[in-house]
Formats: structure tokens, sequence, C-alpha cells
């Protein structure tokens, strides 16, 4: 309980001392477009308690279903990938091709399929979030032991349940790499969808403050956002934890860093 | 003798692949009789892993068949438990000791009061009573194998394949397993067809040693162990008659090796 005390501690140490320092050195700022941090941090409240349901809310929400359909779309396309070697082989030129193309350049193209609503936002969070769990699980399961998958063989584990005991939890450290970096992408690509042809969220509330000269609000949508950001990633970190508890305890015993 | 309740026939297998073709087994027959303790022992490189896993059912041989209770093998048969020589990699480093064991038998459908009864008795036959809860990284080599050897033991299976298991544990540990695999053996009743190099260990085991060449490999004898049901580790391995089966099988392995060395099939 102490070592989990303890880094936490550390996580919000670092971050902690940069704020102080920017609340050092913007207090006696006069300049329009960087105004002082005590100013930025009073805006907060006024700022987000009323557009919490109508700005913060949607956001998480098309945040966490896109991340999360481009987690089912990733897993579920990558273990049978992973699995058959020609499947791989036949797809492997479309996935690159397709892996390539920037998200945010598929805005307006989504944007004329799809509308401006909530699904284009949503697909470009998956376009672009799908990839690293895509590839991760792709590579996870290609590297599933021989010897475990003989010994699936041999005791009739076969189906749901080898899916389930045997390779998702085999490639579940690639896939966990993939589903990190995806969370990050997806934050990125929330945000974007949010600055195009939009009348709600975080990244339109922060557009539209900045062209309304609300500089002090528009500073707070960003920290906002960062926030909310790492919030997220200490909320991964948790279920890391919990999911790959086996993997890490194993390297441990084996001396890997 | 009674039936054979294991038939190799004929075995043989070529690996074909990146344009050569190696020739790991050339000709290989022998049986197994029900509750009979079979070694296998070769030169390594002869091939026994190969001819384990056309056993197993895991590759399908070239030619010939196995023919395992009368039905012809061509996928893992059901009543076969295999215990693999790395253990390290045989057991899901994710599930306890005890799920490690009960997952084959939930998979077979028993009922839940049945695989609690099964997975606790093998675990308690192989002295892991207390490790239930332990994941086989916290266990030692020895105790990993154990794992692995009750997970097979609580299958009940009619066969029980193992691959040189206890090649990469300490030589105390080694005794410790052979012994309680040979008291399993006595207690189940089951067949085992056991794949080694240690020749001494082949003949402590068995009942018959299987002797094969270097690859390609065939059959070079098949030489019955007369040194009765017990074995001890200490009277056992200094008896006269097994030093003589032990002569005997080393002289073999040895013209095996040499056969190769002087020119023989690479």
């Amino acid at each position: 309980m102490t070592a989990s005390l303890r880094r936490v501690a550390l996580a919000v140490a670092l971050p902690g001392l940069l704020f102080a320092l920017w609340w050092i050195a913007s207090d006696d700022s006069v300049s329009f477009y960087l105004p002082p941090l005590r100013r930025i941090v009073a805006a907060f409240g006024p700022t987000w308690s009323p557009r919490w349901a109508s700005h913060v809310a949607p956001s998480i929400a098309r945040l966490v279903i896109g991340y999360a359909g481009a987690v089912v779309l990733g897993v579920g396309l990558g273990v049978p990938l992973g699995g058959r070697p020609r499947l791989r082989a036949a797809l492997e030129p479309v996935l690159e091709l397709a892996r390539a193309l920037p998200p945010p350049a598929l805005v307006p193209v989504f944007m004329l399929l799809f509308g401006i609503g909530t699904a284009m936002k949503l697909l470009v969070i998956v376009s672009g979030a799908v990839w690293p769990v895509l590839l991760n699980t792709i590579e996870g399961v290609r590297a599933v032991d021989d010897v475990l998958a003989d010994t699936c063989r041999c005791y009739g584990i076969t189906g749901a349940t080898r899916l389930r005991v045997l390779v998702l939890r085999a490639a579940s450290p690639q896939i966990v790499t993939g589903m990190r970096q995806a969370l990050s992408i997806a934050i990125i690509l929330m945000v974007i969808s949010e600055m195009f042809a939009s009348s709600s969220g975080l990244g339109y509330a922060i557009i539209d403050f900045q062209r309304g000269f609300s500089i002090p609000e528009m500073w707070s949508g960003v920290i906002l956002l960062g926030v909310l950001g790492f919030a997220m990633s200490i909320g991964f970190r948790v279920f890391e934890a919990r999911v790959l508890r086996w993997y890490h305890a194993q390297r441990r015993v084996r001396g890997e860093p | 003798m009674t039936a054979p309740v294991l038939e190799v026939r004929r075995i043989h297998k070529v690996y074909d692949g990146h344009g050569r073709t190696v020739e790991a087994i050339r000709d290989l027959s022998f049986g197994c009789a029900a509750g009979e303790l079979v070694c296998i022992v070769g030169p390594s490189g002869a091939g026994k892993t190969t001819l384990l896993k056309c056993v197993a059912g895991l590759i399908a041989p070239t030619s010939g068949e196995v023919v395992l209770g009368g039905a012809r093998v061509d996928g893992p048969p059901p009543g076969m438990a295999v215990v693999f020589q790395d253990y390290g990699r045989s057991l899901f480093p994710w599930l306890t000791a005890w799920r490690n064991v009960a997952l084959p038998l939930e998979q077979r459908g028993l009922p839940r009061a049945e695989v609690r009864r099964l997975v606790d008795a093998a675990l308690g036959e192989v002295g892991l009573a207390e490790a239930h809860a332990a994941y086989p990284w916290q266990l030692s080599g020895g105790m990993q194998q154990r794992v692995a050897i009750a997970r097979a033991i609580a299958y009940q299976p009619t066969i029980l394949l193992m691959d040189e298991p206890f090649a990469a544990v300490d030589a105390q540990t080694r005794a410790e397993l052979e012994d309680l695999t040979l008291g399993l053996w006595r207690r189940h009743g089951v067949t085992i067809l056991f794949v080694t190099h240690d020749i001494d260990e082949a003949v402590y085991m068995a009942q018959r040693v299987v002797i094969l060449s270097s690859s390609p490999t065939v059959v070079l004898e098949d030489l019955a162990i007369d040194l009765g049901a017990e074995r001890d580790q200490l009277a056992t391995r200094s008896s006269p008659r097994f030093a003589e089966l032990r002569g005997r099988v080393y002289e073999q392995i040895q013209r095996a090796k040499q056969a190769r060395g002087a020119g023989g099939p690479p």
C-alpha cells in the first residue's frame, strides 16, 4: 500500500512542480495571450461547470466509445490475422498503406460520407487508434509459444477456451502496449474531430474561446485536456498492473529488466 | 504379452521446406503393451522428439501409422496426456498451479466437484498439496514439472507420453522425479512412453528400452529390462544386472554415433 502511495506521489510530484513554476513565472505577466496562471485557474470553475454536460461529457463519451471500438476492432481483426500466416501475407500491403494515412486527413472524407455528427467523430477516432492495437495484437498472437499451443492441442483445449485462456492471454502484453499507444492517439483525434464543423466538445470549446479572444478560458480548456489525458493514463496503468500482473512478476523472477 | 495398446508401424518422416529435405525418421516400428513403461533412448538428434510428436498426433508422419487403442492417430487422441521437456513453456504462466491442472478437466466438461477432487488428488500425489495458489514462475523447475505431471495424471490418460521430462532439472531433483513417476505408473496402471537421451535413466525406469540409431532413425534394438517391478535408486543402480544392461545400451548408442561419424547418412 505504501509502495503504491509512493508511486502516486512520484507521478504527481513533477507535474506539480512544473505548475508551481508556471504559476510563479507567469504571476506578473501582462501579455494578453499568456495570462497569469492564477487568472486561468480562476476562470476554470466558471468556464467549465456550466459547460460540463454540453462540452466535457460528450467529448469523454466519444473518446470512450471510439477508443473501445478501436480496441475491439483491433483485437478482433488481429487475432485471426496473427493466427493465419497466409491471410496475413495477403492483407499486409493493404494494412501498411491504410496505416500510413494520417487520420486527420480523413476528416474531410468522413465529413462528406457521414456528415458532421457523432458518427464521423467516432470514425476518426477509430480509424487512427485501431492501428497500434491491430499491429501489436498480430505480433502478440504470432508469438504464442508453440509448446503451450501443443499443450492445448494435446489436452483438447480448443475453440473459445483456447482463445480466452491461450491466445488472448499470451498476446496480452503486446495488446496492452498497443492499447496504451492507442489511448493517446484517441485523445488527439477526439480533439481534432471536434475542431472541424462541430458545436460541442472540448476541441470545439477551445477553438471557440480562441476565436472569441477569451484567452484564460482557452488556456483552461488546454489544462482540462491535459488533466483528462493524465487521469486516463493513470487509469490505464491501474488496468495494466492488474491484467499483466503475471507478466511483470514473471519477468522480475527471471531477472529481466 | 498382452495386446499392444500403442503400435508404431513403419513410421517414416521427412521434413520438407526451404528447398531441402531432411529425413528425420527412416523406418520405425515398435509397440507398447497396456500398462507398460517403455523408454525410447537414442543419441541426440535421433528424431526422438519427432517420433513423440507423431505418436501424440501433433505432426503427421510422411508414411506409416500410429495406432492407439485400435484407432489410427490423426490428431491428438482423447485418452493421451503429454509431459514436455520444457516445463517453463508448457504451463500457463497466467494461471495458478491448481488452475493449470484443472483446465483440461473443465474443458472436458467434468462436474465441478469431480474436477476439484481429481485436481486436489493429483497435486497431493506429486507433493504439491500446499502449492495450489502458486503461479508456475513462483515454483522451482522441479516443482513446475511436478505440476505438469499432476496435470497429466489428473487427466486420467490411458497413455502418458513424456518427452525428456527431466532433462532440465538438477541430478537430485531428477532422481526424485524418476521415483515419483515410477510410483504413479505403479499406482495408476497407465502406459508410459518415456523419451530420454540418458541411458541410466532409461534402464532405471523402463521395462523395455527401444534404442534408436542416429538420424535418419531406425530401431537398433528393442531390449527387455529384467530388473523387476520395484526399482531403487541405490540398490537397482548398483546391481550387476543394471551395469550389464546399461553397458549394452551404451554400446549400441556408441555404435550408432560411429556409424554416423564414418560416412553414414549426414
